[in-house]
């Protein structure tokens, strides 16, 4: 699935970032692909706030759809439930 | 650039070594360059308040502070800059952040491979605990190979610690594919070889060499030690309970957010527009009026006769000593400074981009994207600064429309102060026209540029910094430094322009330029000729010619259309000196002329608009005129999307 599906509170994974120059910014500021993130808040119609140990970083909303990520569990879930939300398309 | 780099060479002597401080944007690296030499350096809580490099003496070395940075290569013009400082550092120091060590230590592993000499600042470990985390010191620096100092540069704790350790500087531990690699360039030097490795151009052509394709590999494995080591040191002990982390969510949830903002928005109004505007202006230009100016002309009635030629330059209606000097302290110092305190503290406390995520989307439509909210912020107290500031967005197209929309549309503080003295005496209906009109302004100039240039806007990829307790000091000291900069500056062009004024009224000159500016002033935009003199003041600093306005007696809606045309003309001449700096001759002179045209062509408009509204119905002419306005910005807006669309 990609990013733009992903709710608030969500665990995820990122499987890829499609645009190069993206990648290599988003590599330095420390989030690449296999990063395991939570999905700390969504502004409607607006950027994505992920957090990854203490730090966020905002993506915004035209990047969202260029980034595949593996959801490993829902908001509020205990356990990763990953195996039948996998693959599912944006 | 290469003079830049020559200049430092020159400036640091042969013997004398260098040592740059280098990081992440926003990791403190600036106070800490305050704190080891003494020198002031602008400091805000957002990435990239250093834009210029300072340098200084560190005892028999020499320091400089470069911006911040998340790596070295050549993406931006910055990023070149700080690469060459580094590649010809005797030592560097690199500040890191103790709260985001994975972020930043993809730097500190690129400054190893590079094997310069370093040491590294482990800033703000006093957050460390608040945000549940431990570090393990020991570990670190064995991990990393150099010497670890912990720091709390804002209390200045560690720095003499450092100053001890500096001489341990050494180079810090490889990473065992970039030693493979480094193999296929002997004979260069190894911060070079490492560069074209990772593909840098600029670099690679320096040394008659085709730039390397190991990026990728670099760049992973890069990652992968970064990540390694700060998982191995840092350990989570309980969950982040900051209030600054709770904080920080509401304020860019929607819901909490959106009413945050508007509340922040009424209190700047509430300090700038009526504090500083109207109870602080109203006494010290009591003061200046009611005391100062009769006592200097009682003064010189003594040795000149007043009415003389020079005794009419110096205190005369437009006199060096009377009016530019009420002007300059009376008004624009303390609104400038009320300004720009109000601006320390949100800069400060991490709000900024905040704001940011917040309108990224309304940004958008204008071309831009939410990070463009800052220059335009900051626009409002000083439009010189923000253009400086534009060079925090990404894109030549980005920078090219919010240096645009700077320079038509958003009015600087000094400017401001001037207009809310006038408006607030027309009334509160004049004042939301007013900020409609602003509004409207950068939102259909915004859009048509963004369905005219090529290109889209940049999507959003930002940092963001915690949010902290703005420190009293440094919002003082940034206030106080930063008007105390605006002041001199400002003061001698109102010397300078009050001495023009003298001189054209003296000679007559002025009233052969007002009637030749007849047509434009009296038969186009409806407003008595002496306006003129406004405008030609208007060139030099917009505030200047504002409070020109104020000296001529018009009807309201005249007043109005001459604020309004004065806001949308040409910026003050530091702004344009910063433009043609910036955006080059030929786009500095375009923009220019634009200006100038959109300006007196709005203000036109603006004055038919109102004896239009004025003739259908007097009572309501201010929400008529609103309502047309907000009308055509719809019909432009919905063209250019619909537009685009289309495209």
């Amino acid at each position: 699935m990609m990013l733009d599906k992903v709710k608030r509170g969500d665990l995820i994974k990122i499987v890829s970032i499609g645009e190069a120059g993206v990648r290599e910014n988003a590599l330095r500021m420390g989030i690449d692909e296999g990063s395991i993130l939570v999905c700390a808040e969504v502004i409607p119609a607006g950027p994505i706030v992920l957090r990854k140990h203490r730090q966020e970083v905002a993506i915004g909303r035209s990047l969202m759809c260029n980034i595949a990520v593996e959801l490993l569990a829902r908001a509020g879930e205990a356990r990763p439930a990953c195996i039948n939300l996998t693959g599912e398309m944006c | 650039m290469l003079n830049m780099i020559n200049k430092i060479i020159k400036e640091t002597g042969l013997g004398q070594k260098k040592i740059v401080l280098v990081g992440n944007p926003n990791v403190g690296k600036s106070v800490f360059f305050h704190q080891l030499t003494g020198q002031y350096v602008d400091v805000s809580n957002y990435p990239g308040t250093t834009i210029e490099f300072c340098c200084s003496k560190l005892g028999d070395a020499f320091l400089m502070d470069t911006p911040g940075v998340y790596g070295l290569s050549s993406n931006t013009p910055e990023e070149s800059l700080v690469r060459d400082t580094v590649l010809t550092a005797d030592i560097v120091i690199n500040v890191v952040d103790a709260v985001h060590l994975d972020r930043d230590f993809f730097l500190t592993c690129q400054l190893a491979d590079m094997g310069i000499p370093m040491i590294v600042v482990l800033n703000m470990v006093d957050e460390l605990l608040a945000r549940g985390l431990k570090l393990n010191l020991v570990e670190l620096k064995q991990r990393l190979g150099v010497p670890v100092v912990p720091m709390v540069a804002t209390k200045g704790k560690g720095i003499d610690l450092l100053k001890r350790r500096l001489h341990q500087a050494r180079p810090g531990r490889v990473s065992d594919v970039v030693d493979g690699l480094l193999l296929n360039y002997p004979g260069l030097r190894r911060g070079d070889a490492l560069l074209i490795l990772e593909g840098d151009p600029e670099v690679a052509a320096r040394c008659n060499l085709a730039p390397g394709g190991e990026k990728g590999i670099i760049f992973a494995d890069r990652r992968r030690r970064a990540n390694e080591i700060a998982s191995a040191v840092l350990r989570e002990k309980t969950a982040d309970t900051a209030f600054a982390t709770r904080l920080g969510h509401w304020l860019i949830r929607p819901i909490t957010g959106i009413p945050a903002l508007l509340l922040v928005l009424w209190l700047f109004y509430e300090l700038v527009g009526v504090f500083f505007a109207q109870i602080v202006v109203g006494y010290t230009e009591g003061l200046m009026q009611g005391c100062y100016e009769p006592w200097v002309r009682s003064l010189f009635a003594n040795v000149i006769d007043l009415q003389s030629l020079v005794g009419v330059m110096l205190t005369g209606q437009f006199g060096l000593l009377t009016m530019a000097i009420t002007y300059v302290l009376g008004l624009l110092f303390p609104l400038v400074l009320g300004f720009y305190l109000v601006l320390a503290v949100l800069e400060d406390s991490g709000y900024m981009p905040r704001i940011a995520i917040l309108m990224d989307r309304l940004m958008s439509f204008l071309g831009l994207n939410g990070q463009a909210v800052i220059p335009m912020v900051l626009g409002f107290g000083c439009v010189t600064m923000a253009l400086i500031t534009t060079r925090l967005l990404t894109t030549e197209r980005e920078r090219r429309i919010a240096t645009l929309l700077l320079a038509l549309a958003v009015p600087c503080s000094a400017q401001l102060a001037f207009v809310t003295a006038i408006l607030g005496s027309l009334g509160l209906g004049y004042m939301l026209l007013y900020g409609l009109i602003i509004f409207s302004l950068m939102t259909g100039v915004g859009t048509v540029l963004n369905r005219f240039m090529t290109g889209g806007s940049v999507p959003l990829l930002l940092d963001l910094p915690p949010m902290r307790f703005p420190r009293l000091d440094n919002v003082l000291r940034k206030s106080w430094t930063r008007t105390f900069s605006f002041i001199k500056e400002a003061f001698p062009v109102f010397l300078g322009g009050a001495f023009l004024l003298s001189l054209l009224s003296i000679t007559g000159l002025m009233n052969k330029i007002e009637q030749i500016m007849e047509p434009l002033t009296i038969s186009w935009l409806y407003l008595p000729n002496e306006t003129a003199s406004a405008f030609i003041m208007g060139f030099i600093r917009r505030d200047f010619g504002t409070a020109r306005i104020m000296g001529i007696p018009m009807d309201p809606l005249q007043t109005f259309v001459a604020l309004v045309t004065l806001t949308m003309f040409v910026p003050c001449i530091a702004s344009t000196m910063v433009i043609f700096k910036e955006r080059g001759w030929r786009e500095g002179t375009a923009i220019w002329l634009l200006i100038s045209v959109l300006a007196f062509m709005g203000g036109g408009l603006l004055s038919r608009l109102l004896s239009f509204a004025y003739g259908l119905y007097p009572a309501i002419t201010l929400p008529l005129t609103a309502l047309i306005i907000l009308a055509i910005l719809f019909v432009i807006v919905t063209i250019s999307r619909w537009r685009r669309t289309l495209g």
